[in-house]
């Protein structure tokens, strides 16, 4: 007989049913090791230590009173829209246009307090913002929803499209309301007397904020569970033909769902504007249209995860502006930083569902034996 | 050359908690033809998969021809001569036979396509095969991409050939082809092993049985010393009856009529051509036909799923009003209370949401009840634990979602739905296609109980030996059209055959001939029907 040489050979198999608890374990251990593999890439970028880094990260989230609040609003922020996507993602909706929906919302505000701040009471004023940023967040999800629900058209480059048109009306209006003149930005709106921007309530600055979102948010998760109209959506998104089997009117579901979700991005753009910037430009949105769909996916459309995720986004986000004071770096590290942290646990998803496992072959003339 | 072409000692396969295949051993001799016979979800497919290199196994040995294999793609599978021939072809519609016979082989820079044909002509002529190899697959039917997934895996050098439930899509005529090509097969000295849960078909083609339950190997037995009977038995472990009670049909009269209804797919060819026919009340109107011949498209338009061209369809309320189902969206079906169901062909795709649970699947039916705009889920549970408990489904609770079910759980809570609104008309399309012989014989009780409180029941089987016991009258679809309809007491196997194959009823067929001349002319299908229809004044 020949002689005989070993090889291992590796097998992805299927898991049974983790138990919730040893799957927190596996996430809890991801981020763990991203946070090793971090460290790593600091010392090795920058020569920096990585302890240090991490504490100024977490400093420049939650180390002073203010710190604190601004990530609080950045989080619920954020939450907001990653809630105003979840009806349509549920539907099996691709909305990539949650960026211009805030943009326009965004703009409404800013034309709300411009031109009514001197004339109305400030609650009266607050009102008119967030209704006139919902109707704008609604009308720019509108177009691309009947497009879908009439001819079927792929949404996600009709919203993304969208998202662009925005950004250039807001482009053009920067232009027309600059101030002062020449510079190219609108500056703070109506600094001097505050007019429409949101009140501070048992004096903290953000607690409208927070109120807006739990409202929003409860009301959304008691429409996709308990409601017809939430129900009809769910069935639409899992197979348009049950949905018609089912005696469901699916254009008018498409587009009434589409609606709700883009009227909520729409408000996530007065929040923006009303609650924290008092400005408009075409960062506004800032990029967190496509964050929130990371929230929203990554937390499976649970309420309780969608907070948890926010949160950890907006904190890394909130520290990147210290630790690029303080270590001389620029605000990138923190994108890298969360970066490997989503690889991490994204990619222990992998694990919660599969296992490899090591089989030895026996390998002899060059033909492979068990 | 070793006596065993093939030897599996001890194989196991699990995905997660379950196990497909619990330490499998058996043999495939030299020129044999070997049936694996088991129940869906025996794991015969998984087991198969195993040899062809698809899966592999978590414990135990392969032998082909007597030495010990490691079969890990399948490339290595072929390289032993093994092929497989699966459920669903792999074929490349665009091309022709010839070039989807060559598709990935290995061969000279030049292609010489005569050369090619020549060696698959030699080769079909030497089993019997009917193949013309530069026909495009796109124009083939279903028994020719057969054929042609066939002589693919001959051509590369198989001398083992798998065939995973061959005949599920083929007529009983294409049957008998397939079967004298298998026996050409084994008498050059090939093995085939057949995968099948049609006993008929394992009586008559199969040298040997080897039998699966629930991943369990069970036994193999010589196909002459044993009967239908036996077989079943250690298929499901227990001794049942394969008798379908069918009362006659009572106090039938009209309930839904089709007049000359035509439907056009999306790419405008016609699926329904000139349609006609009457369903009564108290009985039940199977519709046979080889697959996609309209069948889906006829249960669908009455359902107001598609779109009708021209003609009518007609629906008797018990008030004696004749109303008009022609173009009604379901909703204003609902609308108009008649108390229709409808248990579609694929039942996660339509019918059942998934990712739901019981209760969730409960109310595509009934959740528009109501004024208000929250939806009511007491019901809906009441209904699904009430179904749980009739119909003996399998699930860890009503909140399960119903995608975790097996098919014969899933099949039980779908026709329970539609059922429990003591239908008028009830349509079923494959009600038991996937279910093993307990739940499937629990569905024809199910639909004859119907039958029997009045419902006209309209089947679309599959199993021509089931549709001739189950029910009254057959109406056969070939291409779109009416073939016939005939006394399912009367009829024959071959004569369903016969009908569907060539679209009309078979000449000196004296007992329903009457009936076939109106039904090739597009005229009301039966005699009967036309002066039922004569009489009514519309």
């Amino acid at each position: 007989m020949a002689a005989k040489r070993t090889k291992r050979v590796i097998h992805m198999v299927k898991r049974g049913n983790m138990t919730k608890f040893t799957a927190i374990l596996v996430r809890i251990l991801a981020v763990i090791l991203a946070m090793i593999v971090c460290g790593f890439v600091v010392v090795g970028v920058t020569g920096d230590n990585p302890v240090g880094v991490y504490r100024g990260i977490w400093d420049g989230a939650f180390g002073t009173g203010q710190r604190g609040w601004v990530t609080v609003r950045e989080t619920v922020t954020l939450l907001l829209i990653a809630v105003g996507l979840v009806p349509a993602f549920k539907m099996r909706y691709w909305n990539l246009g949650a960026e211009g929906q805030i943009l326009m919302g965004g703009l409404v505000s800013a034309a709300v307090l411009l031109y009514l701040g001197p004339i109305f009471e400030d609650w009266l004023l607050i009102l008119i913002m967030l209704a006139a940023s919902m109707a704008a967040g609604l009308l720019w999800g509108l177009l691309p929803a009947v497009f879908k629900a009439y001819f079927n058209t792929n949404e996600t480059l009709f919203t993304l499209m969208m998202n662009y048109v925005a950004m250039q009306i807001v482009t053009f209006f920067v232009i027309l309301w600059e101030s002062p003149k020449g510079s190219n930005h609108v500056g703070i709106i109506n600094a001097a007397h505050n007019e429409g921007w949101f009140p501070q309530i048992l004096g903290q600055p953000y607690l409208l904020d927070i109120i807006i979102v739990a409202v929003v948010m409860a009301l959304v998760f008691i429409y996709m569970t308990r409601t017809k109209q939430g129900y009809e959506l769910t069935v639409v998104g899992e197979s348009v033909n049950t949905a018609r089997y089912a005696g469901i009117n699916v254009r008018a579901v498409i587009i009434r769902t589409v609606l709700l979700s883009s009227a909520i991005c729409g408000l996530a753009g007065a929040m923006i504007v009303g609650g924290a910037s008092h400005t408009i430009s075409t960062s506004t949105a800032g990029g967190r249209g496509f964050t929130a769909i990371i929230v929203a996916w990554m937390s499976q459309f649970s309420p309780v995860a969608m907070i948890a995720v926010s949160l950890m986004l907006s904190f890394m986000d909130q520290g990147a502006v210290q630790t690029a004071s303080q270590f001389g770096l620029n605000e990138n590290v923190s994108d890298i930083i969360t970066g490997i942290l989503l690889f991490f646990l994204i990619g222990c998803e992998f694990f919660v569902r599969y296992r490899l496992e090591v089989t030895t072959v026996e390998i002899e003339d060059g033909k492979e034996r068990a | 050359m070793h006596e065993n072409a093939i030897e599996l000692r001890n194989v196991t396969k699990r995905f997660g908690e379950v196990t497909a295949n619990d330490h499998v051993s058996l043999t495939l001799r030299r020129g044999e033809i070997l049936s694996i016979l088991g129940e869906n979800g025996s794991g015969k497919t998984t087991l198969m998969n195993m040899l062809s290199g698809i899966y592999f196994p978590d414990e135990g040995e392969i032998f082909v021809n007597g030495r010990k294999v490691t079969i890990r793609s399948p490339h290595d599978a072929f390289e032993l001569g093994i092929g497989m021939i699966h459920q669903h072809f792999k074929l490349i519609s665009i091309l022709t036979a010839a070039q989807n016979i060559i598709l990935g082989q290995k061969g000279p820079a030049k292609l010489d396509m005569r050369q090619i044909t020549g060696d698959i002509n030699a080769l079909t002529s030497r089993y019997g095969f009917d193949l013309d190899p530069n026909k495009k697959i796109y124009d083939m039917s279903v028994s020719e991409k057969q054929t042609v997934e066939i002589v693919k895996v001959i051509y590369r050098g198989a001398d083992i050939l798998i065939l995973d439930e061959p005949t599920a899509v083929l007529t009983p005529q294409e049957i008998e082809k397939l079967f004298y090509v298998l026996r050409r097969m084994r008498e050059d000295g090939k093995s085939v092993i057949i995968i099948t849960h049609k006993l008929n078909e394992v009586m008559e083609i199969s040298d040997r049985v080897a039998v699966l339950r629930k991943g369990q190997y069970i036994g193999t037995v010589e196909t002459k010393d044993t009967t239908e009977e036996k077989l079943t038995e250690m298929m499901v472990g227990e001794h049942i009856t394969l008798d379908i009670q069918r009362a006659d049909p009572a106090s039938t009269h009209r309930c839904l009529e089709m007049r000359g209804v035509t439907v056009r797919n999306r790419e405008g060819f016609k699926v329904l051509d000139d349609i006609s026919f009457i369903a009564r009340t108290g009985e039940i109107l199977g519709i046979a036909g080889i697959s996609g011949s309209g069948q889906k498209e006829l249960l669908e338009s009455i359902a107001g799923l598609q779109h009708v061209e021209s003609g009518q369809i007609l629906y008797d309320a018990p008030s004696g009003a004749v109303e008009e189902l022609t173009q009604k969206t379901p909703k204003q079906i609902y609308d108009m209370r008649i108390r229709l169901s409808f248990v579609p062909e694929d039942r996660l795709g339509m019918g059942l949401v998934g990712s739901m649970d019981l209760t969730g699947n409960m109310m595509v039916r009934s959740y528009k009840q109501g004024r208000g705009f929250f939806a009511d889920r007491k019901q809906p549970e009441k209904l699904a634990t009430e179904i749980v408990d009739k119909l003996e489904v399998a699930t860890p609770s009503v909140h399960t979602p119903v995608r975790n079910l097996s098919g014969g759980n899933v099949q039980k809570v779908l026709v329970g739905r539609e059922i429990a609104s003591a239908p008028r008309v009830l349509m079923v399309a494959y009600p038991v296609r996937g279910l093993d012989i307990n739940s499937a014989f629990a569905i024809y009780r199910l639909l004859n109980q119907q039958k029997e409180q009045g419902a006209a029941v309209l089947c679309v089987g599959e199993d021509l030996d089931v549709l001739i016991q189950l029910c009254d009258r057959i109406l056969v679809l070939s291409e779109g059209r009416v073939a016939g309809i005939v006394d399912a007491r009367t009829t024959t196997k071959e004569e369903l055959g016969y009908m569907m194959t060539s679209g009309h009823v078979a000449a000196g067929r004296v007992v329903n001939s009457a009936q076939a001349g109106q039904a090739a002319s597009g005229s009301s299908p039966s005699d009967e029907a036309q002066s039922e229809s004569g009489k009514e004044a519309r």
